[in-house]
This record gives C-alpha cells, sequence and structure tokens, in this order.
C-alpha cells in the first residue's frame, strides 16, 4: 500500500516506523532536517515543502497513494492538505485535528470535507487516563465491544498471591473467569499457558468483563476503588478534555498550571474544577492543596521530564497512596519508565494516536465484513490484541476452538457474544455468528479473522 | 560500530559478484577457452561471501560511519577478488597490475597498463570490459535491487555512499525498488547501444565491450587502438551520444518515464552540460580544422572526443595528443568537470561545478553589498548554507588529493604533463591522458608505488573521496570507546 505522511513530528515519526517496513511511504514535511533524518533511518521517500500545497503533492506522487496522513502541528493545514489530496483522488484521509472549536463539527468536516477520519489525540489520551482513573488498580485499561470486556495491564507485586502461583491453580482457586492472555517477564513477550507460573515483576495482560475484574482485584485484596479526587498538573488540550470527562464522572477536580492567562481561560471554560496557579514540583503547594487526601495525580505538562519527576514526588508525598499518572512522550523516557516501574501509569500522546491510525489502516485493508473493530498495542507494541466481529464468511464458526489449528503466538482472550454475555474461551468453546472475539497476537500484521488459523 | 553487519554486507556483495562472474564464464565457455581463471575465484567469492553472509546479525542498523565504512572496504575487496581472474590466466603478470587493472575496471576509469590487449582470451577481455558495467552502476545499487538488505532501513547511507553526486535520493519511496528502476534503465540502454553497434555492422562481442565501455564510462576497449580501429563514422556518432547519454543524471530518464517532462525540460544541470558539451565541441573544432581534410570530420573527432573525456569514459578515435595544446587544455579541464550528478560518469560532476559558480558569483555579490541576503538557487531550490560548504569542502578536498597524489607520483622520472594528467585521469575516472600516459599509451611504465596510488586516486573519484578517506580515521578500527577526555584527533 502506498502512504504519504505529512508532517515528520513526533508523531509522523512514530507512524513512519510503524509502517514503514510494510508499506510504500513518502513523508513530506517543511523542515528539511526533519525530513533528512528520517529518510536516512526509514527506507522511506522523502519531500521537502508545504504538504497543503498543489504542487508539493504532486511531485511527492500524492495521487497515486492510497492513504493521505496529515499530522502538522497546525489543524488548518491538516485539514487543507486531506481536502487538496481527496480532490487529487486519494480515497482515504486523515487529518489530525486537536482544536476544541473544531472538535465539535467534526461530522460536517466529515461529510463535506471528505476527511475519512479525524483523529484528536489529545482526547484520545484524556479518554485512556479516564478510564485508568475510573479502574486504578491498573497500569492501563483497555476496553472491547462498547466496554463489554476490558483488558487491563497489571504488575504483579512482591509477596502477593500472585507471586509464585501456576495459571492452572490461579483459576480454580480464584474462581473467577478472567485470562491472563499475555505476560512480559524481563523484556521477554510471552503468550502463557496452564502450566505457566507466575512471579513478582511480571506485567501481566487480564481479559474479563468489567465486574469480574473488580471480583478478582478485590480477592487478591490489591483492589481500589474508582478516584473521587484527581489533582491535574499543566492546563493543556488534553487537560481540558480530560477534566470535562471527570467533571462529568462526578469527580472533583484540581487544576494547577505555572501560566496565569492559560489558567484563566480553563477556568472559564471549565466553571466547576478548581484552577490554581503554582508550580506543580512545589511540595509546599501539593501538601496544601491536600496531596495526601487525593485519590489521583496526573502530570501532563508539555515536559516529559517534569512529568516524571513530579509524579515521583507526588507519589512519595502521599506515601504511594494516591495513583500517579505521568503523560510521557518520548519513547526513550517511556521504556525507562516503565521497565522500572517508577510510575503507576504512563500515557503517551503519540502512541495514542498511532494505534487510532493502525486500527484504520487494518480496517482499510481487510476489504471482507470480518474487519477490524478495535486494535490495543500492549507490552511495548510487542503484542496486538484485535477485536472481530464474526460475520457469514467465517468458515470455522460452530466448531469447538479445541479442533482449531491456531497460530503459534496467537490466543483467543474473550467472546462477546450477541446477548451480551461473555465467555472466556476453553477448548469446548467455539465462534458463533456475530459474536465479537477479541485475539492477542504477537504477529502484527493480522488484519482479517480468517488468518488465524495455521496454513 | 557495527562490524558484524559490515561483514554481513560485505558477504552479500561478495556473493553478487560470484554471481556477475557467471556471465564471463559462460564467453569463456562460448569460445572453448579455459574456465579456470573464472572458477577459482568464484570458489573463493562463494566461501568468503557465504562464511561472512552465513547468518544475519541481531543488530542490522548501519549509521552513516558504518555506512561509509563498507562502501569503501567492499570496493576494495571486489578490485581483489576481480583482479583474480588477469591473475590466473597469467595474461598480466604482476599481481599489482592485475589490481591497477581491475580498479581502473570497477570505478569505470579505463586506464589500462597493457600495451597490447587484441592477444587477451576472450573471457578476460570480456570480465575486463564487464567490471565497468557493474561499477558504473554502483555493485551495492545492484545488491540492494536483487536482495533486500535490511528490515530496519538505514540503508540510505550505503546508497549516498556509493551513489554520486552532491545529494543523491530516492526515486520511489523503497530502496530496493530505486535499486530496481536505476538498474532496468542502465540494462535497457546498455542493450539498445548493443543493438544499434551490431546493425552497423560491429562483431557482437566488439559490440558488447563497446557498450560496456560507455554504459559505465569506463573507456576499456578490446582493440589497441580503441574505437579509431574501425574508422567508422556510424560507430563514432552511435558511441559518442550514448555517452553522453549515460554521462546524464538517469533521474532524469525515470522522469521521462513517468511522462514528467517539465521536471526534465528545467533541470539545471543538463542545460549546463549540453551548454559545457557544446562550447567545447565548438572551440575544438575550430583549432583542429586544419588537421583533418574537412569541416565534418574535425566536427566528429571533436564531438567524439569531448563526449568520451567530459563523460569521463576515455574512448579514443584519434590520437588527440597531437592536437594543438589549446585543445588538450580544454580536454584537460573538461576531466575534472566530468559528467552529471546521479550518473555513471566521475570528474567532479557537472551540478557542483554550476553550485560552485553560483557560490563564488553570490559571495562576490555579498562584498558589494555587504547586508545583501544571498540566495542561491539549483534546480527551483534554495541551498542551504550546510550544502553549499559541502560541495566547497568537497572540491577543496578533491584538489588536496590531487596535489599530494601528483608530487608523489612526479618521484618517477617523468615529464610533468605525464604526471599531472596521470593524476587528473585517474582520479576523475577518466582513462587516457596526455604523452606517455595519452590515448594511444599506457601506464606500465609506472612503479609499482605509483599504480597503488593511482588505484587508490581511481577509489577517491569514483566513491568522491569521503568513503576512501574515512578508512584513515582511527575512530573507525578503534573498538574501544576513548576514555575520559576525546583528543581532537579522534573526533
Amino acid at each position: 500500500m502506498k502512504i504519504a505522511i505529512v508532517g515528520a513530528g513526533k508523531v509522523g515519526t512514530a507512524l513512519t516506523r510503524h509502517l514503514s517496513a510494510d508499506n510504500k511511504v513518502t513523508v513530506i514535511d517543511q523542515n528539511a532536517h526533519l525530513v533528512d533524518n528520517i529518510i536516512n533511518v526509514y527506507d522511506v521517500m522523502g519531500v521537502c515543502g508545504n504538504g497543503a500545497s498543489y504542487d508539493v503533492q504532486k511531485e511527492a506522487d500524492v495521487q497515486h497513494t492510497d492513504l493521505l496522513i496529515a499530522t502538522t502541528s497546525s489543524d488548518e493545514i491538516n485539514i487543507l492538505t486531506c481536502l487538496v489530496a481527496k480532490k487529487l483522488g486519494v480515497r482515504h484521509t486523515i487529518a489530525r485535528v486537536r482544536n476544541p472549536e473544531y472538535g465539535r463539527q467534526l461530522r460536517f468536516m466529515r461529510g463535506e470535507l471528505g476527511l475519512s477520519m479525524s483523529i484528536n489525540p489529545e482526547q484520545a489520551t484524556a479518554r485512556e487516563i479516564a478510564r485508568v482513573l475510573r479502574f486504578p488498580t491498573a497500569m492501563k485499561l483497555e476496553s472491547f465491544s462498547k466496554g463489554r470486556l476490558e483488558l487491563v495491564e497489571y504488575r504483579v507485586a512482591e509477596r502477593t498471591a500472585l507471586d509464585g502461583t501456576r495459571l492452572s491453580e490461579l483459576y480454580r482457586n480464584f474462581k473467577v473467569r478472567v485470562l491472563i492472555c499475555a505476560v512480559a517477564r524481563q523484556g521477554e513477550t510471552i503468550i502463557p499457558s496452564g502450566d505457566f507460573t507466575l512471579r513478582a515483576g511480571d506485567k501481566i495482560y487480564l481479559t474479563a468483563a468489567p465486574r469480574e475484574l473488580e471480583k478478582f482485584f478485590r480477592q487478591l485484596g490489591v483492589f481500589r476503588a474508582k478516584a473521587s479526587s484527581v489533582i491535574i498538573v499543566g492546563a493543556s488540550k488534553i487537560c481540558y478534555y480530560l477534566a470535562s470527562e471527570l467533571l462529568d464522572m462526578g469527580m472533583s477536580v484540581k487544576i494547577i498550571d505555572q501560566d496565569e492567562r492559560r489558567c484563566v481561560a480553563i477556568s472559564e471554560k471549565l466553571p466547576r474544577a478548581l484552577v490554581i496557579v503554582g508550580d506543580g514540583t512545589d511540595s509546599e503547594l501539593l501538601s496544601e492543596e491536600g496531596i495526601g487526601q487525593t485519590d489521583a495525580f496526573v502530570a501532563i505538562t508539555g515536559l516529559d521530564e517534569a512529568n516524571i519527576l513530579m509524579s515521583l514526588n507526588a507519589a512519595r508525598m502521599s506515601g504511594d497512596c494516591c495513583k500517579v499518572v505521568a503523560k510521557i512522550n518520548r519513547k526513550a523516557l517511556l521504556e525507562l519508565v516503565s521497565d522500572e516501574s517508577l510510575i503507576d501509569s504512563v500515557v503517551s500522546t503519540g502512541s495514542v494516536t498511532v494505534e487510532l491510525i493502525l486500527q484504520y489502516i487494518r480496517a482499510m485493508k481487510n476489504a471482507s465484513a470480518s474487519k477490524v473493530k478495535t486494535l490495543h498495542r500492549i507490552v511495548d507494541e510487542k503484542v496486538e490484541a484485535l477485536e472481530f466481529t464474526v460475520t457469514a464468511d467465517i468458515p470455522f464458526a460452530g466448531i469447538p476452538l479445541r479442533e482449531l489449528n491456531l497460530k503459534r503466538g496467537l490466543l483467543l482472550a474473550g467472546i462477546v457474544r450477541q446477548n451480551g454475555q461473555i465467555v472466556i474461551p476453553s477448548g469446548e468453546d467455539a465462534l458463533h455468528l456475530h459474536d465479537d472475539v477479541i485475539v492477542v497476537t504477537t504477529d502484527t500484521q493480522l488484519d482479517d479473522l480468517r488468518d488465524i488459523l495455521q496454513e | 560500530m557495527n562490524y558484524r553487519m559490515m561483514g554481513f554486507v560485505i558477504g552479500r556483495i561478495l556473493l553478487a559478484e560470484a554471481l556477475l562472474l557467471l556471465l564471463p564464464l559462460a564467453v569463456t565457455l562460448g569460445y572453448g577457452e579455459t574456465p579456470v581463471p573464472f572458477l577459482i575465484p568464484m570458489a573463493l567469492l562463494v566461501a568468503a561471501g557465504g562464511l561472512l553472509s552465513f547468518k544475519r546479525p541481531k543488530q542490522t542498523a548501519l549509521y552513516a560511519r558504518d555506512g561509509l565504512a563498507v562502501v569503501a572496504l567492499a570496493w576494495i575487496a571486489m578490485s581483489v577478488f576481480g583482479a583474480l581472474p588477469f591473475y590466473i590466466s597469467g595474461d598480466i603478470p604482476k599481481f599489482v597490475d592485475c589490481i591497477f587493472e581491475t580498479v581502473s575496471g570497477f570505478t569505470t576509469t579505463g586506464a589500462t597498463i597493457l600495451t597490447e590487449v587484441e592477444p587477451l582470451a576472450k573471457g578476460i577481455l570480456f570480465w575486463r570490459s564487464f567490471t565497468h558495467w557493474v561499477g558504473g552502476m554502483g555493485v551495492l545499487v545492484f545488491v540492494m535491487a536483487i536482495l533486500p538488505m535490511s528490515g530496519d532501513g538505514h540503508g540510505m547511507h550505503l546508497l549516498r555512499a556509493e551513489m554520486p553526486g552532491p545529494a543523491p535520493g530516492k526515486l520511489v519511496s523503497r530502496m530496493s525498488d530505486t535499486a530496481k528502476i536505476l538498474y532496468g534503465i542502465y540494462l535497457v540502454m546498455t542493450v539498445l547501444e548493443i543493438v544499434l553497434l551490431v546493425a552497423g555492422g560491429m562483431p557482437l562481442f566488439d559490440a558488447c565491450i563497446h557498450s560496456f565501455g560507455s554504459a559505465g564510462t569506463g573507456g576499456f576497449s578490446c582493440r589497441n587502438l580503441s574505437v579509431g580501429a574501425y574508422n567508422n563514422a556510424y560507430f563514432d556518432i552511435v558511441i559518442g551520444i550514448f555517452m553522453m547519454l549515460f554521462g546524464l543524471n538517469f533521474n532524469l530518464y525515470y522522469f521521462l518515464l513517468v511522462r514528467r517532462f517539465r521536471e526534465v525540460f528545467r533541470s539545471e544541470e543538463l542545460w549546463a552540460y549540453v551548454i559545457i558539451a557544446g562550447a567545447a565541441v565548438g572551440a575544438i573544432t575550430l583549432n583542429i580544422m586544419s588537421l583533418y581534410d574537412s569541416v565534418g570530420t574535425s566536427l566528429r573527432h571533436a564531438f567524439f572526443q569531448v563526449s568520451s573525456i567530459m563523460t569521463t569514459t576515455g574512448f579514443a578515435t584519434v590520437d588527440f595528443n597531437t592536437w594543438p595544446t589549446f585543445s588538450k587544455a580544454i580536454l584537460v579541464a573538461l576531466m575534472f568537470v566530468g559528467g552529471c550528478a546521479g550518473s555513471t560518469a566521475g570528474g567532479v560532476k557537472v551540478a557542483r561545478v554550476v553550485i560552485l559558480e553560483k557560490a563564488s558569483a553570490g559571495e562576490l555579490r555579498r562584498m558589494l553589498h555587504p547586508n545583501a541576503v544571498p540566495s542561491i538557487r539549483f534546480e527551483g531550490k534554495t541551498l542551504s548554507d550546510r550544502h553549499i560548504r559541502g560541495v566547497c569542502l568537497f572540491f577543496v578536498m578533491y584538489m588536496a588529493i590531487f596535489t599530494v597524489s601528483c608530487l608523489l607520483v612526479s618521484l618517477e622520472q617523468m615529464d610533468l604533463v605525464t604526471v599531472f594528467t596521470a593524476v587528473a585521469t585517474c582520479i576523475n575516472n577518466v582513462g587516457p591522458g596526455l604523452e606517455i600516459v595519452g590515448p594511444m599509451g599506457n601506464f606500465s611504465s609506472f612503479s609499482a608505488f605509483s599504480k597503488l596510488l593511482l588505484s587508490f586516486d581511481m577509489l577517491v573519484g569514483r566513491l568522491e573521496i569521503f568513503p576512501m578517506l574515512l578508512l584513515f580515521a582511527p575512530s573507525i578500527w578503534r573498538r574501544r570507546r576513548a576514555q575520559g577526555v576525546r583528543r581532537p584527533a579522534d573526533l
């Protein structure tokens, strides 16, 4: 597939990294230095120029591409780029549109301006943070099939019930229907079977219905209730989306930012939130605002380093009672923090965006009805969890799973029946028409449910 | 430095060379000659290449300096292995001479140490010219076209180190597709030339030899008198035109294929190339008029010689050593200009000459208007200071290496013109110089030291200086990271 990416910033580069191996990618950016860097590292074509201009798009041969993704820093340029590309004959165009003022006219833009998809990374990141705050036990939480099935990331702590337990015993002892579908141990990724033994420090990925998950963690004695008071540092766009979502969920929200003008602006937009001008690293201020009594602390300023330090400080001050979430965009820092498990949860805007776009591309590649409905990447982007709907053209519907010869490194992590019943699949279960099925796989190319069998 | 990946790439290149030796082997067998001179090097290449590239290393990233070092080492290794057929067949008794001849072949120079080429075995002659064809477009490009290199990119450094020109780019987003397109154009044009020459009555074998020579802009012939041996105006014109065509930027052919005519028409380098060549042909025609009986003949010889020297091929129809000094001076100047960037030709390249001219004019303008904002544009794009500095630095280094080489070669008891043109012809990958190394002469009278030095110069010219110079940088070879304060010499 031929793909044009306009804007070689963080998201553009991350997309190039993921897409350049299997697609013919052309990267367009005005900054010659950025283009140079990208073509030195990835096997892609680079074009230097304004991506919204007709001449530059012609030069980059955009008219023959299948998909154009506009991720420059400017919403207007992104929209214009997609509009020009659409008129040149590109079928699929994706624009990054971040301004909340445009957010409300997305439907109009899709219809009238011919955008196939618009992504708002800030809003998507805010949603991800909100999900974690709703279920603070997890490091990360993804939902499938309209929230009926959830996938959570959890780190096994020392001397807990999970440490040293075999999975088959675990399922027997707890009598809760959960499934551990992937384990990350010291940089290794394991799709575990029944005789796998958990150890402290393992990062495990569980799927279950939301209520079952709660029950499971309550039995383990590590359950943390939904946050009810949150401190957010950094009055950015993410903060706006996050705070309005949290306020709607009935939480109390305090926002801290150093910049007075930004504080005034966000307080006008969110009258129910308490906005404080101050430094998020200032311990005095934090204790004054009651960090000890707060359930969650979210650091989402523009600086990764500041977010990390602030989060560490907040965790220490609250005596590890407070759920700490930090936004880290740079990959190296992200890996460092998540390997050392310094911070409860980390989110990255770039990674959220890439996930959304990959989901779109995977669905686009598969012309049949059994499209990828949801895609989430887990275990440091090495494993994918995909949701498909079983359609009439699936030849193995109705056959018990034990008789199917599934690919290696692939697992069916959950089935949501048409009536909403959740099945954690065993060998006896079978897929039926209109089921939603969640596939967890180390193969990062899967785009069709029919491909889960070994050839 | 990723030594294992470097070894892997070099191993692949050696395997590719073994593959390429199949063609001369077939010719040898076709003429009923002994295949031994080709079988032994092939076996060695397969063994060495197989050993080096047996297992793909885990870490496949090649950074800029690894890329440069790989290219330089690969070219040296290729030349050493490529010299074996000459040595084993006994056609060239001294190994230093074999190395010189092979480097001259791969770098598309065409300078020879042979006094007589006609008695050589057909297979050996074929291999000698085939090295031009291989070296013209580059072996790494060939390897990239047939074997995808590495999953996580970084291959751009390799391409950049081997492709001539100030800023080689890709035609399409995939490196291997770009390489395939380039080799496709190259192959089709070569075959076209062979067909046209055969149609004019040249024997097929000779047509192949001369087409390889002009395609790679090399210049090895199978006749002692080069193209002049046929004394045929049709051959002169066909070869002359094809040499000019191979001296053009190959990207332009791609633009023609995808019907982007405007880009071809607007190419500044193309026009500069045509104007320089046209002016040189005109001046030489007038200057040598008295030597030939008609304007047509002198125009024909002037055109062929200008085309041959400017594209750094080095075929000859006449002994231009006997021409007036003015004509010879023009030819020597053309050696340095060379062909277009992105072609198979050597020299400084027309693109760089144009940029140097514009940068000089811009600098002069700034002296008159100290506060003027300079805008130096080339091919419709403004050039950054860094880019211009790169071109200037290239030119300075080129001249510095040229001067030092001249000094070292002048230790031989030879006249200044011979020494000067011998170095010029090698570093610019042309082939013939003047006086002793003139179109009818050869390099056999030089000492072993000078031959090796000139071989080095040929590689410097073909790989555009930096990969070869980098081999002398100590940081390339130091495994251990320098401790404590880094001395300036390490940088």
